[in-house]
């Protein structure tokens, strides 16, 4: 019988060992798939001059980062897209956003878009993440400036 | 005064809990009998001069005592009174004076209330919740002080982030924190138990009020948390996969283990030394909360304060606690006897399975959570977000989901396979049915995590409601009922997931006074947009005519609201529930030539999935109070057979 042969020395070990070993291939099963799945989904973060020096291929969700360009914020005619560009005093990169746009994205202040190059190379963000205030902005905007007569932004402030 | 009285009590509690220490380490390793007597009377004082400390604050913050460093800077007299109250927590110090409150109140209750352990493991206890608030006393007090003053006295405070602005805020942080907390409770159990040698049945029993109650209040404050974040945020989300929504999900799917492995150890006395283990894992991983929230490491709503020294600190008392405990596990695991035996196919075996998945999604949310800064450290920067965890976590709760259509309907030990198939052949037969359906009454290619969710949680549903089957339902005891409760909430829930990223309709407009826009059968009408005033705040409102078939069902109005201190706008969203979806719209900014953006979804039962989590929570309720009506010792003869162990 089961129960009874469960009293005994070998069949113990053998279910404390059973359990150690499903641990473990649950640990190493977890830890693969971690790996193959933020090897294909973590989005990296670029500036627009690293972005374009990286050739970021379309359609491979990144963040992107960078100051929001003096006039080049435009409404299209339907009145929920925006096309912009971001620069980061290297260089600057097409972007346009559909949806209703963070309360403090506008022009000459930092923004964060989520989102992919598309074939054009324009970035079609679907998620745009901008300074909110002091206590809550994109990590990686913190400290810098940017002159907006001269397009230079400043990061040493960082 | 009030300020000082608060800090006083502070610093005394401080004392009483290093007392409540070495009482305990006396009483437990010489045996001295005074100091067993006195372990208890002192940390319940502890509790109430915590209890004391936590009023002080919340007194300052009503009067707006501007001289008080911490109510200036959070605070506004202008402020409505609710976030005045509530605004006493809305901030590092605040915060973490509640999570002491909180941790040193249930020092007191289970001084008060535990009769089940052994007295000697019941003082061992006490000892650890005193070496783990004295860690946190040490933080609030030399990093963190809530009551320091400000000279000279702030005119008038700088105000509460307006989106904690909210009634949610007087509940939610309190409701989470007494999860976490609660846990620290379990992880003294598991350490009391450990130094005694006493890991058995009758401590999983004694244990699984604690960790049940944690594991509901977990639940109904993430379930808060989400529905908050959905309706004040404005972006028609539930669940980001923000590190700080992660930080309370992984202390929960540890306690949902624990919970797990405390039933097997006490119906069984099997898994053992796994259950100290998740106890351990558990507080760990509410540390691990506290450190990712408190150190403003992460970018969040919820990082009030960005401090390294902070962070530093939080991580220190992490690595000496749970390594501490981990380390006294490695030394008395071997005095931890194996538990029963029991068959590949039973319920035990199942309920290894269900403990192995939830830590292999804990496994997955902590490294997702915690890959952006690893590579950070290594300077690149990465986000981590959505598509990830969807993509991992998705698949493995589907399994999960499979094991809770077998596990509640075997038996304990070992089952015969072909009763086992039997009894589960309804729930197959609703999975098919369910899946067939879904595919041909869809008016929309279907994903194939919402199709599988959508089958799974057929199964779970009809399985879940299996165990009482042919059963007497008046002699059912009411902790069964919890299960099947329980159960049938987490397919529920998934319903409602999988139903909401399948099924939901989006338009986002530019609109003009008298435009209409058609949504899922709904016709949604902009009537006018006024100006509008509330306390501390201005507004754009937005009136918006909702019908269906022609009829009228309801009007609703958004707002884009302007904070005045700080100056803030947010955004005030409308839900409009109907039995089968939500209507959920946002008004946005206004345009050239009088129009305005609308943003309106149609949410397809989105409503189950805090439902299903209020199903689950309440389940969690039932279990307890049949498992304290069933399992509580009568008072009157309890201590004298703990007397008679001890004296042994």
């Amino acid at each position: 019988m089961v129960v009874a042969s469960g009293r005994q020395g070998p069949k113990r070990k053998h279910q404390r060992l059973m359990l150690v070993l499903m641990a473990l291939g649950a640990l190493i099963g977890g830890v693969l798939l971690a790996m193959s799945a933020l090897k294909s989904q973590a989005a990296y973060f670029y500036t627009p001059a690293e972005a374009l020096a990286a050739k970021v291929e379309p359609g491979k969700a990144i963040r992107l980062g960078g100051m929001v360009e003096a006039s080049s914020l435009k409404r299209r005619n339907d009145g929920v897209s925006v096309d912009f560009r971001l620069t980061d005093g290297k260089a600057s990169v097409a972007a346009s956003f559909s949806g209703i746009t963070p309360d403090l994205f506008k022009e000459n202040s930092g923004a964060v878009a989520e989102g992919a190059f598309d074939e054009a190379g324009v970035f079609r963000a679907t998620n745009i993440l901008a300074k909110h205030d002091e206590r809550y902005m994109p990590r990686e905007m913190e400290g810098i400036q940017y002159d907006p007569t001269t397009h230079k932004v400043d990061t040493t402030a960082q | 005064m009030i300020a000082e009285a608060g800090l006083a009590a502070l610093w005394l509690a401080a004392m009483l809990a290093g007392l409540q220490l070495v009482l305990a380490w006396t009483a437990v390793a010489q045996g001295n009998k005074e100091a067993l007597r006195l372990v208890r009377p002192v940390a319940v004082a502890q509790g109430v001069l915590t209890g004391g400390a936590m009023v002080a604050l919340i007194a300052l913050f009503l009067r707006s005592d501007m001289s008080v460093y911490l109510v200036a800077a959070n605070s506004h007299s202008m402020k409505p009174f609710i976030y005045k109250f509530a605004g006493a927590w809305g901030n590092h110090e605040g915060s973490m004076l509640l999570w002491i409150a909180v941790m040193s109140a249930s020092g007191a209750a289970v001084a008060l209330f535990e009769r089940g352990l052994d007295r000697r493991t019941h003082i061992a206890t006490l000892g650890a919740q005193a070496a783990i608030s004295i860690g946190f006393y040490a933080f609030l007090l030399l990093a963190s002080n809530p009551f320091k003053r400000l000279n000279p006295a702030a005119a008038d405070g700088q105000g509460l982030n307006p989106l904690l602005q909210d009634p949610g805020l007087a509940f939610h942080p309190p409701t989470l924190y007494l999860g976490y907390v609660g846990l620290s409770v379990a992880f003294s159990f598991a350490v009391g138990a450990l130094l005694t040698r006493e890991v058995n049945a009758r401590f999983a029993r004694a244990i699984r009020p604690w960790v049940l109650g944690a594991w509901i209040l977990l639940t109904f404050g993430i379930a808060a948390g989400s529905y908050w974040a959905y309706y004040e945020l404005g972006w028609g989300g539930w669940w980001f996969w923000d590190p700080v929504e992660n930080a309370s999900l992984m202390p929960w799917l540890a306690a949902t283990a624990l919970l797990h492995s405390v039933s097997v150890l006490a119906a069984r006395d099997a898994l053992r030394a796994w259950t100290i283990m998740l106890a351990v894992v558990a507080f760990a991983m509410s540390m691990v909360g506290t450190f990712l929230v408190r150190s403003g490491i992460l970018t969040s709503v919820h990082a009030f304060a960005v401090d390294p020294t902070r962070g530093s600190f939080i991580l220190a008392l992490l690595g000496i606690y749970i390594g501490g405990a981990l380390a006294l596990f490695a030394l008395r695991v071997h005095t931890v006897n194996e538990g029963a035996p029991f068959d590949p196919l039973s319920r035990e075996a199942m309920l290894v399975v269900n403990n192995l998945l939830l830590c292999v999604i804990l496994g997955l949310v902590l490294i997702g959570t915690l890959y952006p800064l690893l590579t950070e450290m290594l300077g690149t920067s990465v986000s981590v977000g959505p598509p990830y965890f969807n993509a991992v976590i998705g698949p493995v709760t589907l399994i999960m989901m499979c094991f809770l259509v077998i596990g509640p309907s075997l038996r304990w030990r070992r089952d015969d396979p072909k009763a086992a198939l039997r009894r589960t052949a309804p729930a197959v037969i609703a999975a098919v049915v369910t899946f067939g359906a879904v595919l041909l009454l869809a008016d929309r290619p279907v994903g194939w995590l919402p199709l599988l969710g959508l089958t799974a949680a057929a199964a779970v549903a009809v399985a879940s409601v299996a165990p009482l089957w042919k059963r007497n339902l008046l002699r059912t005891p009411l902790f069964t009922y919890g299960m099947v409760l329980a159960h049938l909430g987490v397919a529920v829930s998934v319903a409602g997931m999988a139903s909401e990223s399948a099924f939901s309709s989006e338009r986002l407009a530019a609109a003009a006074p008298g435009d209409s826009f058609e949504i899922s059968g709904y016709s949604v009408k902009l009537e006018k947009v006024m100006p509008i005033a509330g306390p501390n705040w201005t507004a754009m409102e937005a009136s918006l005519v909702i019908s269906r078939d022609g009829r009228v069902i309801a009007t609703a109005k958004p707002q884009a609201r302007f904070f005045s201190d700080p100056p803030t706008p947010t955004n005030e969203s409308v839900q409009i529930t109907r039995w089968n979806g939500q209507l959920y719209l946002v008004l946005g900014e206004a345009l050239e030539n009088g129009r305005w953006q609308l943003r309106i979804w149609w949410k397809p039962f989105v409503t189950l999935i805090w439902g299903g989590a209020a199903m689950i929570a309440l389940g969690g309720v039932l279990a307890l109070i049949g498992r304290v009506r069933r399992e509580r010792p009568k008072p009157d003869r309890a201590p004298a057979l703990d007397g008679a162990q001890a004296l042994a």
